[in-house]
């Protein structure tokens, strides 16, 4: 990963600077008109919230049903990164919703659903953090819950009726809209891997680290 | 009173009602003020008042704002995190080759 990390920065950090340029040229939305432009942000964030889902999920499920405890290091890095994505898709989408339909919030299915898989991951991190010896096979419990609970959020403007469009839009989007979209949803993925990487990274160190601890305790 | 008195009074009602008819709801709609568009149902959003639109740079330039924040904040948690246990590893690396002394 070491040798892919300097290039995949330099390949996200130039498509960030290239996907403003992208989002203005699009045309706007005929019914909301600027704010649509939030979309192209907004549902980039969620893809990447999906892909932590799906990333922590198969992870967990390595932990409980392998025992591998490096995959435990991967499924903490991922979820942490669906909290940080699902926060990013859930702040910008009340700031569109305002303007769009006049609330900052509605219970709708769309929103309701993916708040509660932000908080199945919350409760992920709260158990890691405060649960103790023994917390990381419950939270891989609760993180393949999550990715199982994932699917429900997308389709469940297609089961619903919510004030969300239904999946069958972003597929029929015309190009001068999907070509912006799905380049700000390929940075956000790349942006996604890096982190995921500097996270992993992050737990390995802290898994040394307690096993230094650990030598030193036995060498006094 | 005779029948053809009572056929006149009759004639003059009903000559009465239809003024009423045709006059009245005229004049009462005259009277009423103008509706606006916003009290007749649905209106295009860019024909409210400049008053009523709410405008949608700032809540654009919020949610870019919200977006970057976050990334940054977390990207500056993350090397802040990294660093404090490179920083551990390397004082305890040195205590254990150093054969447990402080």
């Amino acid at each position: 990963m070491t040798r892919v990390f300097l290039p995949l920065t330099v390949i996200v950090a130039a498509m960030f600077a290239v996907a403003p340029v992208l989002i203005v040229g699009a045309p706007y939305e005929s019914s909301m008109g600027l704010v649509q432009k939030i979309f192209y942000f907004h549902f980039p964030a969620w893809m990447g919230m999906f892909a932590a889902t799906a990333v922590c999920g198969v992870a967990s499920a390595r932990v409980l049903f392998m025992g591998r405890k490096d995959a435990d290091l991967t499924a903490v890095a991922a979820a942490e990164l669906v909290v940080v994505f699902g926060l990013i898709g859930l702040l910008t989408g009340p700031l569109w919703g305002r303007k769009a339909w006049g609330v900052w919030w509605s219970w709708d299915a769309r929103g309701t659903s993916a708040l509660v898989l932000w908080l199945i991951f919350v409760s992920y991190l709260l158990l890691r953090r405060f649960g103790g010896p023994g917390s990381e096979r419950l939270s891989a419990a609760v993180g393949l819950f999550g990715m199982f609970n994932a699917p429900f959020v997308y389709w469940s403007v297609n089961l619903w009726r919510t004030l969300h469009p239904k999946t069958s839009v972003v597929p029929s989007l015309p190009p001068a809209m999907g070509v912006p979209l799905w380049f700000s949803t390929a940075a956000f993925l790349g942006l996604f891997a890096l982190l995921l990487a500097m996270r992993t990274r992050l737990e390995r160190r802290r898994a040394e680290l307690d096993s230094l601890h650990l030598a030193l305790e036995d060498s006094i | 009173m005779n029948s053809v008195s009572r056929r006149r009074h009759l004639l003059a009602v009903v000559v009465l009602l239809v003024m009423c008819w045709a006059v009245v709801p005229g004049a009462a709609l005259q009277s009423q003020p103008p509706t606006s568009p916003a009290q007749e149902g649905f209106v295009p959003i860019d024909q409210l008042q400049p008053k009523e639109q709410l405008p949608a740079a700032p809540l654009v330039m919020a949610a870019y704002a919200v977006a970057w924040l976050v990334i940054f904040g977390y990207v500056w948690s993350l090397w802040r995190r990294l660093s404090q246990v490179e920083q551990e590893i390397a004082s305890v690396s040195q205590r254990v080759a150093g054969g447990g002394r402080q």
